[in-house]
């Protein structure tokens, strides 16, 4: 089955041609907020290009994420002023509470985790969106409440995007 | 012709060539792990590097064009010192698990290390582990073994046409594995097993059923058989260091009863029998209007791979089983009421050239009255181990001739072994059937040889038929390609999976190459020169069969035992 927003993707592209596997990459992504094994067979259709093949590609970039988003999405900047305010042990925080990757969604559907580049928001670093809301400052400490009070909460005043 | 240096000496090279192919014709050796012959370099490995004069940093010799006049110095101690480095970094993340890998003894990087002198472990990697993947009812992947030369994923993609495996992430974590990480046996892998045949590492394995056939051997109830595949003769010697193009067919056959099974037959029987009941299907389609060109069925990999890719073709596959399935499904009925047998108590072995065969016989299709009509399934390798095992001298012991019934076989069936052997052997019993008479000339030169599309013109009985010979699947495909696209003068295609045929399977001796497949070809060809019953339908053998149980080709019984059907496969394209 052709998921329909897939499908006018790949209707933009209709040459088949290597050098758009990335621009449609991205483009799914935008618009189902990961790539499935669904979408990416049929782009590899679409490009006759063997699905090892996109999955390799896709698999290159940091860019791509392969599970949906969960209730509650979490994305860490690793802009350099975040760095210096010691957003890697931020991040190693998170990891460890959630138990997942950056990519990952936990088992529940509940969160997700993301590191993006610079979010613009350098006075506050480090900083830690969630669901688009900005938490500055955050410390190891800081971001495990934040975390429990999203698990708390059923992430229910998150929307889902 | 021009000059180059190779090491103060002069050495000829064709102008257009790289430096690796100039070394090694002057005999001058400079090891490589990602160049396959014949395959465009990737340069991915760099432990061919070599010093040339006016050339700043080293230079990789597989892809590297020599030039007139050029200095190379193979061995310098930049040269070697690179080499070597790169050696100790391939080690610093591998698993230090030699005493226990399939390819201990025959692994390039234990070799490697060997030359260079690496003596002690200088960089510690970081090691990622990786689980095995033993999904696949042929294959084993061991992730961790895998030093990324890349050469199964260019095999698999270029030759094979399937590339159901590629490089996945970047940096520490690149991996080489299936669409979406999966197992093997949900991806559209074929079980061919060339990518065994070109790992340089133990990273690839076949599944082994040597603990299967030996505890079959040990059981007293089961009545154990086995039946080799015409090829395993003219390369299992190569094993135990004799030189290729040897067939040591009758000391096999001595070796297999010393290792315990009770009948030895010859899988070259069953290819008689397949070429009976496959040419009788030809005519059958060109008197009756079926569907043409049609489309050999013995090898399991094509047939997996026409199930995946090529599904509008499914009905031009000829419907006979292959002949390890005809003779399986021959032991479990004909042979068993004939020695009075149970055939659940029989054990029904094969020998293959061949790690898609595994795969075939576990085919649900493949059973006869619920029960399994081939148990076990080992690589030319894998018998080697067995022999080994059982301190057999291979090359001192007595030749012994195969089992009557199925043991006897004609050069025909032997032909088998080898890309245009089933078409040459078919159109011999075609012309037969089509006309009551032999061919003139039975050996078809222009479906020989190593090309990887042999085509040929042929008449019979004032009529031309168009016939072709392919192998490697990339090869097929692009033939099935023409046929959509209108090309109308096929009437018969040979397809066999891996290029060059089974000699060349990818359940062969490790390190095989073109010049091994060439001897092993030759020895065919001789066999089927000096032998006098040359055609399946003049074999005793098959025509006693016909006579005491199958009645005549295609008949009901044959369709029931020795014919099979194919189905649409669903995998990860
Ligand atoms: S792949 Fe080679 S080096 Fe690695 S453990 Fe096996 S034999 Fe040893
Ligand atoms: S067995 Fe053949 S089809 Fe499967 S991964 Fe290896 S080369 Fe590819
Ligand atoms: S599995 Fe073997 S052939 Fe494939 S990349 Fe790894 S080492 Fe090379
Ligand atoms: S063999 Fe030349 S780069 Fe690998």
């Amino acid at each position: 089955m052709v998921q329909p927003d897939i499908q006018s993707i790949l209707e933009q592209y209709p040459q088949p041609k290597r050098e758009n596997l990335i621009p449609i990459l991205q483009a799914v992504q935008e618009c189902c907020g990961y790539l499935s094994q669904e979408s990416m067979i049929q782009i590899g259709n679409r490009l006759k290009l063997p699905v090892s093949k996109v999955y390799g590609v896709a698999t290159f970039y940091n860019q791509f994420r392969f599970q949906p988003r969960g209730k509650v999405h979490c994305q860490v900047c690793r802009g350099t002023a975040c760095h210096v305010k010691g957003s890697a042990k931020v991040l190693e925080a998170l990891k460890q509470t959630l138990k997942i990757e950056p990519g990952q969604t936990t088992r529940d559907g509940m969160f997700s985790l993301e590191v993006v580049a610079c979010i613009g928001a350098c006075g506050l670093a480090p900083v830690v969106a969630i669901n688009g809301e900005f938490h500055a400052g955050v410390t190891p400490d800081s971001i495990r409440k934040i975390i429990k009070s999203y698990a708390k909460k059923g992430g229910d005043n998150g929307g889902v995007e | 012709m021009i000059t180059i240096h190779v090491n103060n000496r002069p050495v000829e090279a064709h102008p257009g060539e790289t430096v690796l192919d100039a070394l090694k014709r002057a005999g001058v050796k400079v090891p490589t792990l990602c160049h396959i012959p014949g395959l465009s370099p990737t340069g991915a490995c760099r432990l061919c590097v070599v010093e040339v004069e006016g050339m700043n940093g080293l230079v990789p010799s597989c892809a590297f064009p020599v030039s007139d006049g050029m200095k190379v110095q193979t061995h310098s101690a930049r040269a070697v010192r690179a080499r070597k480095t790169i050696v100790e970094l391939l080690l610093a993340s591998h698993p230090d698990d030699c005493l226990y890998c399939s390819r201990n003894n025959q692994c390039q990087l234990q070799d490697l290390a060997a030359e260079l002198g690496v003596r002690e472990r200088r960089y510690a990697g970081e090691r990622t582990h990786h689980d095995l993947d033993v999904s696949d009812p042929a294959l084993i992947r061991d992730p961790d073994k895998c030093i990324l030369c890349g050469k199964c994923v260019r095999f698999c993609e270029e030759i094979q046409g399937v590339a159901a495996i590629d490089f996945i992430h970047r940096g520490s974590r690149t991996m080489v594995t299936t669409a979406f990480n999966q197992g093997l046996n949900v991806s559209s892998c074929i079980n061919c097993g060339q990518c065994i045949t070109v790992c340089p590492t133990g990273a690839l394995r076949e599944q082994s059923h040597i603990k299967e056939v030996t505890d079959a051997l040990r059981d007293p109830d089961r009545f154990v058989v086995i039946q080799h595949a015409p090829s395993v003769s003219v390369t299992l010697a190569e094993e135990f260091g004799m030189k290729p193009g040897r067939d040591v067919c009758g000391a096999l056959t001595a070796a297999l009863r010393r290792l315990g099974f009770d009948r030895v037959f010859d899988t070259a029987f069953a290819a008689d029998l397949t070429i009976m009941e496959e040419a009788a299907e030809l005519v059958h389609r060109i008197r009756n209007g079926g569907r043409l060109p049609m489309m050999t069925s013995c090898s399991p990999g094509w047939i997996k791979f026409v199930e995946q890719f090529y599904q509008d073709f499914l009905p031009n596959l000829s419907t006979c089983k292959s002949p390890q399935q005809m003779l399986g499904a021959v032991i479990k009925s004909y042979f068993a009421q004939k020695e009075g047998i149970e055939p659940s108590r029989i054990f029904s072995v094969t020998v293959m050239p061949c790690t898609a065969k595994k795969f075939e016989a576990s085919r649900p299709e493949m059973s006869l009255d619920g029960l399994p009509t081939v148990d076990a399934v080992l690589t030319t390798r894998e018998l080697a181990r067995m022999i080994r095992l059982r301190g057999l001298d291979l090359a001192n012991l007595e030749p012994e001739s195969a089992d009557t019934p199925l043991g006897e076989r004609s050069t025909a069936g032997k032909l088998f072994g080898v890309s245009g052997g089933v078409m040459e052997a078919a159109l011999r019993t075609a012309h037969y059937m089509l006309t009551g008479q032999e061919l003139p000339e039975l050996k078809l030169q222009k479906l020989r040889g190593l090309k990887s599309v042999k085509q040929a013109r042929v008449e019979i009985a004032g009529q031309e038929y168009g016939v072709a010979a392919v192998s490697g699947l990339a090869n097929a495909a692009a033939l099935l390609d023409e046929i959509r696209a209108g090309r109308q003068d096929l009437h018969f295609i040979e397809v066999m999976t891996c290029p060059g045929g089974c000699i060349a399977g990818g359940g062969q001796p490790i390190g095989t190459n073109l010049d091994a497949v060439r001897a092993r070809m030759k020895v065919l060809y001789q066999i089927d020169r000096d032998e006098p019953i040359r055609t399946s339908h003049g074999n005793p053998g098959i025509q006693r069969l016909y006579a005491e149980f199958l009645g005549e080709p295609l008949s009901e019984r044959s369709h029931h035992l020795l014919h099979t059907h194919y189905t649409v496969r669903d995998v990860v394209p």
